[in-house]
């Protein structure tokens, strides 16, 4: 299972960084979008995938027996959406009013502040 | 119970919370804004006051114990840093009431102002990996929204090319630290740094530790990830440019010595090199892309990357000098660089413009101002007696006791054409006459009487005064970076702090 997610984000790195790679700043964004999304998928799976095995302490028992999912990366990936989300949030508004004060939404035409 | 550690990230957070709850008031969130910057350094002072009384100050959130709690832990560095971004935060603060238009104020200059504060303050005092990601994006969310305030062409441009360069940093970060804690099962740093010695596969702590390292490059504007910053830091409005040319870029240098002194020291000699090679070019790009510049804030945007350069060198080499030249060398580079975009923002003032061949004649009308630019200017350069002169000393007597001659060669030249590139500026903008082409000198002449002058005066002497004392009062400040560089050099101390002595 977790080599077969191993090859789902990398495939999803891959997808973003060419969606990046792209002129059009809207193609930018949607690659932000997968690119956040593919470190958020990583994160989950890098601890090891453990099904039906809730973290939680037995009645009685002062601690965890046997193997149980790790309860913490899905914690950590929680944050991570919410600030990929309002991160992104922001990104669409700027494309959209970059879009309007420059008139091109052509990344190669960009280059007013470029050296 | 140490509230020193937790003010310097509370008083932002309440004072921007409170700038939005008096979202009609601009005056009560002006007074509100140097208020709370002044209470930031106050607080600083304190911190630093404590941490050299104490060693090392811990405090765990929700009073859970060490490696389950985000803790937050302040040693020397952290407590400079802090009592930087006080002084930088009450010079903007004061700056702004002076310089930022009134649309700007209306639309909530003032409460992003708290809110990038407190995430860099928040980055500067957290001892846990993940929570360091956090305050990177509140830190960042705010930058965002003060470089596109106003809504210029070249803002949307230069913000696109940061945003997405940033964003993607924030990615690869946090990547690493899904890998990291993948290995070693912790997010506190103090556990990592004792747990990463014992993972089954020494060579992916070393491929971690790459990609930590590429995403602070990217946030520290390093060689070759630097073009974010000169296609962006000159198009905001000028107290937000001082701003994030003193603190943000500073926030990836310091993780990365975080980083690099207590996690991965497996293995210096592959990974250091490869910083002190970067630390090299990026020196010289900067300085040489500062030198093709005819704008003021350009040359200047430059000239931040050409001195991160410096700062990554004392990390890079890895002894007790370089740390101290490095340490000291961020002390005197947030202050410089923040003073030279202020000065710069007052000959925006006078004259109208950036542009070197739109300005001129500013020492005929202004010599005070002349002298104001000339301290950090020369400063920023290395002149003796100023604080520029100690920091790059120091990191140049350090790379040649490492027999780094190559490097030390490049550390010099860069300090030449850096004063090769203030020179073009002073004879420019001060020295030679006032072009005809420019029709509009009213301010320049003193015709138009000009309101809240202080209010531009005031930080700019405040921080000539500061390099000045760095420089002539060197002493102390050496002692304080001594003392940060052999906490940074002495990880175990660091690890015993957080974990209360429970350490293998």
């Amino acid at each position: 299972m977790e080599t077969m997610m191993a090859y789902v984000i990398g495939l999803l790195f891959t997808a973003s960084i060419y969606m990046m790679l792209r002129r059009s700043i809207v193609k930018l964004v949607i690659g932000l979008i997968i690119l956040s999304n593919a470190a958020n998928l990583l994160i989950f799976v890098v601890a090891g995938l453990t099904r039906g095995a809730p973290p939680l302490i037995l009645e009685g028992a002062s601690e965890i027996a046997g193997t149980v999912a790790d309860p913490l990366p899905q914690a950590l990936i929680l944050t991570a959406i919410v600030i990929a989300f309002s991160v992104l949030a922001f990104a669409v508004v700027l494309i959209r009013r970059a879009y309007e004060v420059v008139g091109t939404d052509d990344l190669d035409k960009m280059k007013d502040t470029d050296t | 119970m140490n509230p020193e550690l937790v003010l310097p990230i509370l008083i932002p957070l309440t004072a921007g919370a409170l700038s939005l709850a008096f979202w009609r008031s601009i005056t009560l969130q002006r007074v509100l804004a140097v208020i709370a910057t002044g209470l930031l350094l106050a607080a600083g002072i304190w911190l630093m006051h404590s941490t050299i009384e104490q060693g090392f100050l811990v405090v765990e959130m929700g009073s859970w114990p060490a490696p389950f709690s985000i803790v937050l832990v302040s040693d020397v560095l952290g407590a400079i840093m802090i009592v930087l971004t006080g002084i930088i935060g009450l010079a903007i603060a004061i700056y702004s009431l002076a310089s930022t238009p009134k649309g700007h104020e209306k639309f909530g200059y003032y409460p992003l102002m708290h809110l990038l504060l407190a995430g860099v303050a928040g980055a500067f005092l957290t001892g846990d990996i993940f929570n360091l990601f956090v305050w990177f994006e509140v830190m960042l969310l705010a930058s965002f929204a003060l470089l596109t305030l106003g809504g210029e062409r070249a803002q949307m441009e230069g913000a696109i090319k940061y945003v997405t360069l940033n964003l993607f940093s924030s990615a690869i970060f946090l990547s690493a630290v899904g890998l990291l804690y993948g290995m070693v099962g912790t997010l506190n740093m103090a556990d990592i740094a004792q747990k990463v010695n014992s993972v089954d596969d020494p060579g992916m702590v070393t491929v971690v530790s790459l990609l930590f390292m590429v995403s602070f490059g990217i946030k520290a504007a390093a060689f070759p990830l630097f073009f974010w910053l000169p296609a962006s830091y000159h198009t905001p409005q000028v107290a937000v440019s001082a701003l994030f040319a003193g603190l943000l870029t500073k926030v990836g240098v310091y993780a990365l010595y975080r980083v690099f002194t207590l996690i991965f020291t497996q293995d210096v000699g592959y990974t250091h090199t490869i910083l002190l090679w970067a630390a090299a070019l990026t020196m010289l790009t900067g300085v040489l892309g500062a030198a093709a510049q005819f704008e003021f804030r350009r040359i200047l945007s430059f000239h931040i990357v050409s001195q991160i350069g410096y700062m990554l060198l004392g990390l890079a080499l890895f002894t007790p000098l370089a740390l101290i030249g490095g340490v000291f060398y961020i002390m005197h580079h947030i202050i410089v660089k923040t003073n030279l975009f202020l000065v710069s923002g007052i000959t925006y003032r006078l004259l109208g413009s950036y542009e070197l061949k739109d300005l001129g004649g500013v020492y005929r009308q202004r010599p005070y101002l002349a002298l104001l630019f000339l301290i950090p200017a020369l400063s920023l350069a290395g002149i003796p007696p100023l604080s520029g002169f100690f920091a790059k000393f120091i990191v140049v007597r350090a790379s040649l006791e490492a027999s780094e001659y190559v490097i030390t060669a490049i550390a010099l030249l860069v300090g030449l054409l850096t004063l090769y590139s203030m020179i073009k500026i002073w004879a420019e903008v001060f020295w030679k006459k006032l072009p005809d082409h420019v029709t509009d000198a009213s301010r320049l002449n003193g015709e138009v009487k000009e309101r809240n002058n202080w209010a531009y005066y005031v930080p700019v002497v405040g921080l000539a005064a500061c390099t000045l004392v760095i420089g002539l009062y060197g002493q102390p400040i050496y002692i304080l970076a001594e003392t940060a560089a052999d906490q940074l050099m002495n990880p175990q101390l660091y690890i015993e702090a957080v974990l209360g002595g429970q350490s293998k």
